[in-house]
């Protein structure tokens, strides 16, 4: 029987031919993200719990600080003061304010074909590059940092062919919201979700990490995209090779598959408080903002402040909207500074932070307060997610939220 | 014999995500017992300081979707939940319960046949009877339950790999 790229990926950290779904397997670890949202309690573990702990191989280990960077207590300080000790101790790939952890690690680490832990759910990310990144614990951290190995379930996996093209004005973060609408918040619940056909080359980079980065808002373990000449120019220019570059075979069994024509898709907005609860944008109309937020892990790249940018250009903020622009890595702020894109912004109104998480994690900075509304290009918009539990969060495209920001109120690029 | 035991339900919905479980804001307190009071708060505030140490919470689909953070088990597990019983988990914290010696049950008609304040009877990896009714329940795999009766993973692994 035919292997998936999931199963692919995990027959080979297992050192076995071939596996299926539903087995259950001991693998060996390629890369062990962790960042500041619970790195330290890992530390805390690995100090007490253990008697004469060891790391496996320091080597894969990387770790970032990007949730609440610059920090914003004494707190924080202590937990960024105690990951960083304990990085500088053990010869730990470290990163501070550098940008968002899977940002960093697509622009510096993921090869196709890894298996990654990342103790960050958003981990799914990786399969722009195909490689097999997961969400973990950090018990589940910790234990593969310990013994260089993890068990995992063999996900099955739900295929998504992709055909045509985006129409203008309609964005990557447009066709995954609608597929998270599709298919449910559970809808990929333990599964991993393959996405391939003709339309793939019609996604850019950023489109594709966009992509799996959200498909862990369908509950799915992970994402995986074939490595094609658009993933592989995207890893040369960074001096990377792959380790496997995986298809599926053309007898692989699939849980679920689904055709879906590019040109098809329009513009969507998820309303508070579940990611899956999608409607087009045109049917949000009119529904008035406090703060709107363009940045993340999911569209916090060059081309979607590209995006916001050409928008907003000759025109300003709505002067009772708060507009946080937040590049997702200080590879994408440099680039947006010389393309003059942070120049606009500024001249728009915009308040431009450094790179980081935002308040997409509803700490740190630009957390809303009761009775606001905010409009993200953030992950989630669970109830509190971005402040206080009376806040509400609507998720839309870079595009979808910069008019939103000019407009005051929830509106579409076309519209303006 | 298979252990057996009974508890008080706490019924909430479904896809009850991480961000329910504990918010973002209260992460940084210093210790689990400091952040446990404000476990489900955007939902129930008032739910943390009513349960009792083994009530069960008896929910919807998806439990626990969402973010990695291992916080929302370990509050759970310290709140005293005794066990959570949903129609299903999402995966990450499906391992992080697992890892923190949590138990959970998935169980897709419970739901529909509990109210809050029920007392229901749980026999591990056969039965719960609730108001008169059965609803079978599958035993999780040997390897995941011995995880959870060293206490977690932590602990398992200082047994089994003689990490100690």
């Amino acid at each position: 029987m035919g292997m998936t790229i999931a199963e692919k990926i995990i027959a080979a950290a297992a050192g076995v031919d071939s596996v299926k779904a539903g087995d259950i397997h001991t693998v060996e670890l390629d890369r062990l993200m962790s960042n500041d949202g619970t790195t330290h309690l890992t530390i805390d573990m690995y100090n007490n719990k253990l008697k004469n702990p060891h790391i496996a191989d320091v080597k894969k280990l990387v770790w970032i600080i990007d949730h609440n960077i610059p920090s914003d207590s004494p707190k924080t300080a202590a937990s960024h003061k105690k990951m960083r000790d304990f990085a500088r101790e053990h010869g730990i790939d470290f990163w501070e304010g550098k940008g968002v952890c899977h940002q960093i690690m697509m622009e510096n680490y993921v090869r196709p074909g890894e298996l990654i832990f990342g103790a960050d759910s958003h981990t799914c990310a990786y399969g722009a590059l195909g490689a097999f990144g997961t969400g973990v614990g950090c018990t589940d951290y910790l234990y593969a940092m310990v013994t260089g190995k993890s068990w995992l379930l063999v996900p099955e996996t739900i295929r998504f062919n992709l055909t045509g093209k985006l129409r203008e004005g309609v964005y990557a973060r447009d066709l995954i919201l609608t597929i998270i609408g599709k298919i449910g918040a559970a809808g990929a619940s333990y599964m991993a979700m393959e996405f391939v056909g003709d339309g793939m080359k019609n996604l850019t980079m950023d489109d594709r990490i966009s992509m799996c980065n959200l498909c862990v808002e369908a509950g799915a373990k992970t994402a995986l995209m074939e490595v094609d000449d658009i993933a592989l120019d995207y890893l040369h220019a960074r001096g990377r090779e792959p380790k496997h570059c995986f298809k599926s075979d053309e007898d692989a069994v699939f849980a679920a598959e689904y055709d879906i024509d590019l040109a098809t898709i329009e513009p969507i907005v998820a309303r508070p408080d579940f990611v899956d609860d999608v409607i087009p944008a045109k049917e949000a109309l009119g529904v008035k903002i406090d703060e709107a937020f363009l940045g993340s892990c999911n569209n916090g790249r060059l081309s979607d402040l590209r995006v916001g940018a050409d928008l907003i250009r000759g025109r300003k903020v709505h002067p009772l909207v708060r507009f946080l622009v937040v590049p997702a890595s200080n590879e994408v702020y440099e680039a947006a500074i010389k393309e003059g894109i942070i120049q606009t912004f500024m001249e728009a109104g915009a308040i431009v932070m450094n790179a980081n998480c935002s308040v997409c994690w509803g700490s740190c900075q630009g957390v809303i307060g009761a009775g606001e509304t905010l409009i993200s290009t953030g992950t989630r918009n669970f109830k509190g997610r971005a402040g206080h539990p009376d806040s509400k969060v609507y998720l839309a495209s870079a595009a979808t939220v910069t008019a939103s920001a000019i407009k005051g109120e929830i509106t579409t690029a076309d519209k303006l | 014999m298979s252990e057996t035991f009974t508890a008080r339900v706490w019924v909430l919905g479904d896809d009850i995500d991480t961000d329910i479980i504990i918010p973002t804001e209260y992460l940084a307190l210093k210790t689990i017992d400091d952040m446990k009071q404000y476990g489900f708060s955007p939902l129930r505030p008032e739910l943390a300081a009513q349960i009792q140490p083994g009530d069960v919470i008896v929910a919807g689909k998806n439990f626990g979707c969402g973010s990695s953070r291992e916080q929302a088990p370990e509050i759970i597990k310290a709140l005293g939940i005794r066990a959570v019983i949903a129609k299903s988990f999402a995966r990450i914290f499906f391992r992080n319960s697992i890892n923190n010696g949590l138990l959970l049950i998935e169980n897709g008609d419970l739901h529909d046949a509990v109210k809050e304040g029920d007392e229901i009877e749980v026999t591990m990896g056969e039965r719960i009877v609730a108001n008169g009714k059965e609803f079978p329940i599958a035993s999780l795999p040997q390897n995941l339950l011995d995880i959870i009766n060293a206490g977690g993973l932590v602990k398992a692994m200082r047994k089994r790999n003689g990490l100690d």
